[in-house]
């Protein structure tokens, strides 16, 4: 076998490979926005977060908003709710993760890290923000103290939240997770 | 019938301007320059925020905007104001929630209301409605070489009144040499000095005009300086794909066609 | 498979073996990737590739679309903006199905005008012909509905006058539009069951496109020349032929690529230069856009439609002789599908024993008239219907069946035609060889078209 011979057959083969690479490129280049299409598109994404308007929540009072399709609960706790939950021993919780993730990962469930930061940053408990959505099977908690903690009572297996919206009793697993949410003003909250 | 087609052909070659107005097509279209024209082209971000104010301050009374949101005014390739501009514009209206039953001012992700005005059409989508270009008698070659003419029609429309109204009816009509017909219902909506911008940009007629129907193609075509970029990427792509392809065409027909020329023969 | 001598698939390894032996699809796609195909097809026979991608690019496309448009009279139109703006490369989605139609028909169009000159759809290849036929009308009411779905003005009046024409069919045409429309005029029922159709459709045309392909494989395909394959002998086959793979897959490949460079300067460019800008806004049933026109694929025989108004002598002939049943509203009707019809049956109305175009000199000015015919139809069908204009459709639609019933038939009679080359290998040497090589007669020096 010639080595001219061999020098042509491996620059046949070269533009071969390279056109099938060429073809390739391009055939990924194509592919691609057909399988980004269905993900979120503009109007779902902007619907990523909520701004949510407080001025008018009355103190002892819960405001339920609809945000990325399930309820999130914002309540202006009162004293005595805050201070009820601020006496409970972290022994006596079921789940001592905050399930907070506006803080550091993996701090418990004092109540001064479930509560929401005011806006002038500091931590008095007024505001607690969570996802109403049992950690159990997904049903919505009744609030305005129901249940025997005087927090919140899921109607579907009987789970008991307390003020501070973490299990003490029934078959729910986890503490009311809290989404992501900051005031951004006096009196808005951002949710996402 | 003969004589009938004599008579026609003569008639129809005659009045071809005439046939062009009948075919509803535009009257007098000039054709104005826009940035975003042509595959090199790009939108003018500072026109576009001029159009913008041009809407606001005088479209809107009556006419929508309604598949706009008020956050594309922060998108890309478009106006490009930020987001909390767009939130700041946003919160200058109101929209009616109907899970609240009531009004509440106007977020990022409201769009902007439909038309006040029952027969003031809505301006969305205006720049893609209309053709300012026809012909010539019917080759499709005016629109292949100066587009199709949507906004050069909507600035065309708006610099054209001529300052006569006819009464029709009982309704008032304004003659404008551009809007099919010769007769629109709209009253000259712009005139010198009508918007202040301020930057100090020129506010005549004719440029509002440019601006707002500039703002209007972004409006109706948001995605366009988008889709130039596909053109190109495609075009260079596809390309050198086909030149790949070529080549190994030919180095695969080579042994097949030289062979022909040595002559198989049988 | 198709009676020319080649190799055929033979399992080698023992996987291969055991899957042949209980389902023979492998050696089902080789031998149908390795056909042998006649070495001298020239460029317009590429049009079968770019065919096919345009069904899978349209089919693709059309289903993403469908996961984020809404067929409710309410709201279909926002859907189309809602993709435009919102769906991530969704107005590139959109604009490549809108125009990616056009490419089919375009495609379309030259596959069918080269059958036509080459003779394609003669003996034994009529079957292959009528499927296409069949093909052609599914694409074209898979293209009518797709068109009603964005639910433009010219959608829904698009819609309003197509539908008509069902109404006119004499005794039940009332019955049968209703029934397609599913009520009195175009409304919601008619949007949701276009849509279920439309996305129907191109699987119906998918099947019929491999009984297409099964058709010209059992055939063997045509070429330029017109001349059959020589099947005496493999040796013979071999020297007329080549395996499709590697040869025309390569080269139809380059031919795809040159046609989407031009397509994708279309959509990025001018995406909208084939549309009509009427279609930019919402349906109105209260308000008639000033001049209802399809799109472009459409014109020709939306011109052959319109000429037969109540003036035209055969359509007062017609009515007279039927006493009124078949009004010229109806004889619109039966000459636009008839216009299809006629070029379905032209296997046997093509009376000439030669195949190819290219060796009838009688043949060739009438073709290329029939071409010119077909623009200028597609031109009339644009204007309004008055003036000149109709007169330009009814002159251009008679030469369209003249073509058909008249001069094809009798061509074929009266026309001397040239000789073709002997062989496909001479054909082939006579473009690519030297001229004093060569096995047939004087003529090899035929060239190329």
């Amino acid at each position: 076998m010639s080595h001219a011979e061999d020098q042509s057959s491996t620059r046949r083969d070269f533009l071969y490979y390279a056109t099938g690479g060429v073809g390739a490129v391009v055939t990924g280049a194509a592919v691609w926005p057909l399988v980004n299409q269905m993900n979120p598109s503009a109007d779902v994404q902007a619907a990523s977060t909520m701004r949510v308007d407080v001025s008018g929540v009355q103190e002892g009072t819960q405001l339920t908003v609809l945000f990325l399709g399930k309820p999130v609960f914002i309540r202006r706790r009162t004293q005595d709710e805050i201070e009820a939950a601020r006496a409970v021993d972290m022994n006596d919780l079921v789940d001592t993760d905050s399930r907070n993730p506006n803080i550091a990962a993996g701090s418990d469930a004092h109540d001064e890290n479930r509560s929401l930061t005011t806006p002038e940053g500091e931590n008095t408990g007024e505001w607690l923000v969570m996802q109403g959505v049992c950690t159990h099977l997904g049903c919505v908690p009744l609030g305005d103290g129901a249940g025997e903690f005087g927090g919140w009572f899921c109607p579907c297996h009987g789970s008991h939240y307390d003020t501070a919206g973490r299990i003490r009793k029934g078959p729910a697993p986890e503490n009311l997770h809290i989404p992501n949410a900051s005031f951004v003003d006096d009196t808005t909250i951002l949710l996402g | 019938m003969f004589r009938k087609l004599v008579i026609s052909t003569i008639a129809a070659l005659s009045l071809s301007t005439g046939a062009g107005l009948a075919a509803g097509a535009a009257g007098h279209i000039v054709n104005y320059e826009f940035s975003f024209q042509g595959p090199f082209g790009r939108y003018d971000q500072d026109q576009l925020q001029r159009g913008l104010q041009v809407f606001t301050e005088v479209c809107s009374a009556c006419h929508g905007l309604q598949y706009v949101a008020y956050r594309n005014l922060a998108d890309e390739n478009g106006l490009g104001y930020t987001p909390e501009q767009a939130r700041a514009y946003a919160e200058q209206f109101e929209v009616y929630d109907p899970s609240i039953d009531d009004w509440r001012t106007a977020t990022p992700n409201d769009h902007f209301p439909q038309s006040s005005l029952e027969n003031a059409p809505d301006l969305s989508l205006m720049a893609k409605a209309r053709a300012g270009f026809h012909g010539p008698y019917g080759l499709g070659l005016n629109q292949l070489f100066n587009g199709i003419g949507g906004p050069e029609y909507i600035a065309s429309v708006l610099t054209h009144y001529t300052g006569e109204e006819v009464e029709q009816y009982g309704t008032y009509f304004y003659e404008n040499e551009s809007f099919p017909g010769g007769l629109i219902a709209m009253t000259p909506p712009l005139w010198d000095g009508a918007v202040e911008f301020a930057d100090g940009s020129p506010n005549d007629i004719e440029s509002m005009a440019k601006d707002v129907a500039a703002f209007l193609t972004w409006a109706a075509e948001p995605r366009m300086m988008e889709r130039k970029q596909l053109g190109f990427t495609a075009i260079i792509m596809l390309g050198i794909l086909a030149v790949m392809l070529y080549l190994t065409n030919k180095k695969l027909w080579a042994p097949i066609k030289s062979r022909s020329k040595a002559g198989a023969a049988k | 498979m198709s009676g020319i001598p080649h190799d055929h698939y033979e399992p080698k390894s023992n996987a291969e073996k055991w899957l042949h032996s209980r389902l023979p699809i492998v050696g089902l796609l080789y031998d149908t990737l390795m056909i042998p195909t006649p070495k001298n097809l020239n460029w317009m026979w590429i049009w079968g590739i770019v065919l096919v991608f345009c069904l899978v690019m349209q089919i693709v496309t059309g289903i993403i679309l469908v996961m984020h448009y809404t067929p409710h009279v309410d709201l279909a139109f926002a859907s189309v903006e809602h993709i435009m703006r919102n769906v991530n490369g969704g107005w590139a989605i959109r604009y490549i199905h809108q125009n990616g139609a056009s490419l089919f028909f375009i495609a379309v169009y030259l596959h069918i005008f080269r059958g036509l000159y080459y003779g394609s759809y003669k003996a034994p290849r009529e079957v292959t012909w009528i499927v296409g036929m069949l093909i052609y009308l599914l694409m074209m009411g898979t293209a009518f509905m797709g068109y009603v779905l964005p639910w433009g003005q010219m959608s829904f009046w698009g819609a309003t006058v197509i539908t008509g024409l069902f109404g006119a069919i004499p005794f039940v045409g009332e019955a049968i539009q209703t029934w397609l429309l599913g009520g009195p005029a175009v409304d919601n029922a008619t949007l949701n069951r276009f849509l279920s159709l439309h996305y129907l459709l191109p699987f119906v045309i998918l099947g019929l496109v491999i009984v297409h392909v099964w058709a010209f494989h059992t055939t063997g395909n045509n070429n330029p020349t017109g001349v059959d394959v020589r099947r005496a002998s493999k040796k013979e086959a071999e020297a007329d032929t080549l395996p499709f793979w590697p040869y025309f897959v390569i080269k139809d490949l380059f031919a795809l690529a040159v046609v989407l460079v031009a397509f994708f300067a279309i959509v990025g460019f001018m995406p909208n230069y084939l549309g009509h800008p009427d279609n930019y806004i919402e349906a109105n049933p209260m308000v008639t856009p000033a001049h209802i026109v399809p799109e472009w694929y459409f014109l020709p025989f939306y011109a052959i439609l319109r000429a037969f108004d109540g003036e035209v002598w055969v359509v007062i002939a017609a009515e007279f002789l039927t006493g009124g049943i078949v009004d010229a509203k109806f004889f619109g009707v039966l000459a636009m599908f008839g216009a299809i019809i006629v070029m379905a049956l032209v296997p046997w109305l093509d009376t000439s024993s030669v195949r190819s175009g290219r060796y009838r000199p009688m043949f060739k000015p009438w073709f290329w008239v029939f071409v010119i015919n077909f623009f200028v139809l597609m031109w009339a069908g644009a204007m309004p219907a008055e003036g000149i204009y109709p007169y330009i459709a009814l002159i251009g639609s008679a030469y369209w069946f003249a073509y058909f019933l008249v001069i094809l038939p009798l061509l074929g009679v009266l026309e001397k035609p040239t000789t073709p080359p002997s062989t496909i290998e001479e054909d082939f040497n006579a473009h690519y060889g030297s001229a004093s090589v060569g096995t047939g007669p004087a003529s090899a020096k035929i060239p190329a078209e």
